[in-house]
This record gives C-alpha cells, structure tokens and sequence, in this order.
C-alpha cells in the first residue's frame, strides 16, 4: 500500500512539474501573430492616396482615416500659387506700364469727328457693367485669400483683417450669382461678332495698330477684343464651375476633388486676372475715345473709322447712306 | 518642455468609442462636430483594425500654414490651437490636414461654414485658462490643471494614449516587444515625421 502511495505522488509530482514547464513558458509554447493579416500604415499609403475605412457616424468624410495630398495641396497653394500669382499679376502690370511709356496711348488720327455712333446698347452696357463690377470685388477678396496674409495682415491687426476677411468672403461668395448670370449673358449677347475669321488674322499681322502704325480693318470686334471674350468666356466658366464646387463644399465631391477645385479656380484667377487688368488698360488709358463705347454707349466716328472701319461700313449699309446722318446725329443729342 | 503626442495602439482598439464620447461630453461638443472618432479598417475581415483620430498636433501644421488670416499657434507643448475670433470659415485647414481634424459648423445656407472647431488636446484656447469664454469656446482645459486629454484617460484598453512623445513611443515600444506584434504608430510619419521602430 505504501508503496502504491509513494508511486502515486511521484507520478502526480512529474505530471505537476511538467505542467509548470509548460505553462511557465507561454512565449515559445505559442507563436501566434494577431497582426499578421492586419495591414500596416505606410503599406497602405504606397498603394492608396488615402487610407478609407467606416465609422459610426453619419459624417462620411470622417470615415477617412488619412489623406497625405493634403500636404502637397498645402505647398501649392503657399508656395507654387503665391509665385505663380505674384509673376503673372505683377509681370503683367510691369509689361503695360513700359509699354505706356514706350509706345503711349493710341490717339485718334485726325482728331475727333465731333459726330458719334451708337456701338453698345444699354442692355450690353449693364450687363458689362455688372460683370465687371462683380469681377472687380471677387479679384480683391480672391486675391485677400492668396496674399493677403503676407500684405495686408500686418498693416490691419488681426481683429481688423478678419473683419475684412470675413466680409470679403460673404461678398466673393454671394456676388458669384450676379458674375454667373454675367458671363452667361455676355457669351449669348456677343458670340456672334466675336467668332474669329481672316480678317483677326491679317489685323494681328499687321499689329493690331497697336504695335507699329498700320491701320488694318477689323468689324465690330478685332482680334484682341475676341481674345479677352473668350478668355472672359472659357475662363469665367472654369472659375464659375469651380467656384460653386467651393461654395457648395462636399455636395458630391471628396476632399481630394475639393483640392482639385480650389488648384483650378486660384489658378485659373491669377491669369483671368492678368487678362482683365490688360482689358482694363487698354478701355480706359490705352486708347483714346474708347472707354465712350462702353461708358456713354456712343463712340465717336473718327475713332470707329480708324479701328472699327468694317463695322462702320457695315452699320450704314444697313440704315442706308441717307437715313445714316439723321441716326447719327439723334445719337449725338443725349436724352438724359 | 514636453512635446505633446497621441498614440492610438491599432492592435488594442475594440471601437468602444469611450474617447468619442468623453470628448463630446468634457467640451459639450455641439450636434454636427466631431473632434475625435474612430475609424474602422477592414471591418469584418481578418486583421480588422481600429484606430482613434482626432487632430494630431502635428509638426509644422499644415492647417496653420495654408490660414488666410492666420488664426493659429503653437503652445509651448507643441499644441496646435487656433482663435475661433480670428476665424473666418474658409474650410483650407481642412483640406490641408491630412487627418481632416477641423470641423465647421452649418451656419447659413448652402454649405456655409462657422467658425472652425478641433480637438484642443484639452488645453482651451487663446482666452484666459478656466475663464468662460473659454468653456464656451474651445471646451475645458485639462492641460492648465496639469491633466492629460480625456480621450486618453477614458480609454477602456489603454490603447490611446497622450502625453509626451518620448514617453508614450517608449510604452507603445515595451509593449510591442512584450507581446510580439505591432501594427505601428499611425499617422506618426505624416504628423510628426517620425516612425517608432518596432
């Protein structure tokens, strides 16, 4: 009996050490690597721009975990735009203040005529107006955004510069209607005459008579004209499309289209911009007697011979060499 | 000085959202923000993974760099705050953070944005530390009281973890070496430049 004790505390003492042994080392027993089918970071970063999973709440955008581009958004937009922006804008001012200097306004040959032509109707003159009004707001409260932090942030103050800003940007976002309808309106109003043909052709040949002295002919529109309308056009569309993306932030796109959005419409602005200020000089100091056209509707005669010479044959073919004169001078008496 | 850092250990998250809720609760986070949430990868599958995100407070913020009107700084913790006064709800910070952190609330039509609202890593704002304004602005400050972020503290896991960067790389590190595996420190690279080696 004893003996069949002892025997039995030995077994029971070696099946105890022998399960200490194994339970002490838990390391080499088990080898098992919960991670080994997870994925880690910088895998998914190599093959995805951003790295999407789910959550629980209804904010979808909250459901991307991460989104490196926005580090490269962020040097576009404080390096690559403000450059770009700062060399076309100024390099464009420079070009027409040495070009005023050197070749001065273009003067009506001749002198005036004293008799005017109506060349924009009230309807065409409002909504140029409009437009351009529009346009002259959203490119100083569009240009706040780029530069203004640079320029203007240390003459206002903090406290000063955000109340500037903030009402730059109500009025960048709520002028962009009346701008839509603008654009719009000018592309139905003015696509007609500005469709280019041989005549642009020959008049940007021979300078435009802007370049040099030549005088070729144009219609109701030359060549230079039809550039800024398309640029007005196709460039007012990008802005336009672009800005609504903007102003109506995630209505159908991601963040990365949102980037995408603002690289196009800061982008598009620096050159539209640059384009307008030479239309700006051009209307106004450039040219003698054309700011009349657009600002009293009427434009001298002499100064529609010598750039418009086609149109002015044009508009008495039709009223008709003898009712020309009578036209011509109710035009000349101002109603108001 | 210390330099503040989260770090959401993928491998113990089990989503309980306790973070979630104990920052909308400490900053009475108002409906529509949401400062910290948890994202979940591969929801289903083997090898799903969780990971808690709020703003990270990264190096060189992107958000403070694309500001138009500049209404962020940096603490001496290397907290990245901003001043909902100066702000005027243009929406760049986020499209600049690679963590999409700020959060904008609807204010008018269309998608018109407030003033922009973030984790604050529970250190307030500019306003003077427990006054109300702060409160009412940013939320409580914890790190005035020399107390880490709730987020943190609440995590039934311990899997996020706040404080200084040295200190909880060097846990995260003890504790990868421990059990054998580690998915590693998300969003370290792209926030702070770092990886931890593990």
């Amino acid at each position: 009996m004893a003996k069949l004790i002892t025997w039995v505390r030995f077994i029971a003492g070696a099946l105890a050490l022998a399960f200490i042994v194994a339970v002490a080392t838990p390391a080499s027993a088990q080898q098992i690597n919960p991670t080994a089918s997870a994925v880690k970071e910088q895998q998914l970063l190599q093959t995805l721009s951003k790295i999407d999973g789910r959550g629980s709440i209804p904010d979808v955008k909250s459901y991307t975990l991460e989104h490196p581009a926005g580090r490269t958004w962020r040097d576009w937009h404080e390096v690559t735009l403000r450059w770009l922006g700062a060399i076309v804008i100024l390099g464009a001012i420079l070009l027409l203040v040495i070009f005023y200097l050197v070749r001065g306004p273009v003067r009506i040959e001749g002198g005036r005529s004293g008799i005017k032509i109506v060349r924009f109707t009230p309807f065409e003159r409002f909504i140029h107006w409009m437009t351009a009004a529009c346009f002259i707001v959203q490119a100083i409260s569009g240009l706040n955004i780029t530069f203004g932090r640079s320029l203007l942030l240390p003459l206002l103050g903090p406290e000063a510069f955000t109340t500037w800003s903030e009402a730059a940007k109500y009025a960048h976002n709520f002028l962009s209607f009346p701008f839509t309808i603008g654009v719009v309106m000018i592309f139905f109003m003015w696509v007609a005459g500005n469709i280019p043909n041989k005549v642009d052709a020959e008049w940007v040949k021979r300078g435009g008579g802007i370049v040099g002295n030549d005088h070729p002919p144009a219609y109701r529109f030359n060549a230079g004209q039809k550039t800024i309308f398309w640029v007005q056009v196709l460039g007012g569309t990008a802005m336009v499309v672009s800005g609504y993306l903007l102003i109506f932030p995630f209505y159908g796109t991601d963040v990365a289209n949102m980037q995408l959005a603002e690289i196009v419409h800061a982008a598009i602005a620096m050159f539209y911009i640059a384009a307008m200020i030479g239309h700006i000089y051009i209307g106004s100091l450039g040219m003698e007697g054309a700011f009349e056209g657009m600002g009293e509707g009427t434009v001298d005669l002499a100064w529609a011979k010598q750039h418009h010479r086609l149109w002015v044959e044009d508009q008495n073919a039709r009223v008709g060499a003898n009712d020309s004169q009578s036209q011509v001078r109710a035009a000349a008496t101002p109603a108001e | 000085m210390a330099r503040m850092k989260f770090l959401c250990d993928a491998d113990r998250c089990i989503e309980c959202n306790a973070c979630v809720t104990a920052c909308k609760n400490e900053h009475e986070v108002p409906w529509g923000i949401n400062r910290r949430r948890v994202v979940t990868l591969n929801d289903g599958k083997p090898g799903e993974r969780s990971i808690s995100m709020a703003c990270m407070h990264c190096t060189d913020a992107p958000c403070a760099a694309v500001c138009p009107v500049n209404c962020f700084y940096t603490t001496a913790d290397a907290v990245v705050l901003h001043s909902k006064d100066l702000c005027i709800g243009c929406g760049y910070c986020f499209y600049a953070c690679p963590f999409g952190a700020p959060q904008y609330p609807k204010v008018g039509n269309f998608g018109s944005r407030g003033k922009m609202d973030k984790c604050t890593y529970c250190a307030g704002g500019p306003e003077a530390d427990h006054s109300k304004e702060e409160y009412e602005k940013y939320g409580a400050n914890r790190l005035a009281e020399g107390k880490l972020p709730l987020c943190a503290e609440m995590c039934s896991t311990k899997s996020l973890l706040a404080g200084d960067g040295d200190v909880i790389a060097q846990i995260y590190k003890e504790r990868v070496a421990k059990r054998g595996y580690g998915s590693g420190a998300w969003g370290w690279q792209t926030a702070y430049r770092e990886n931890i080696a593990t």
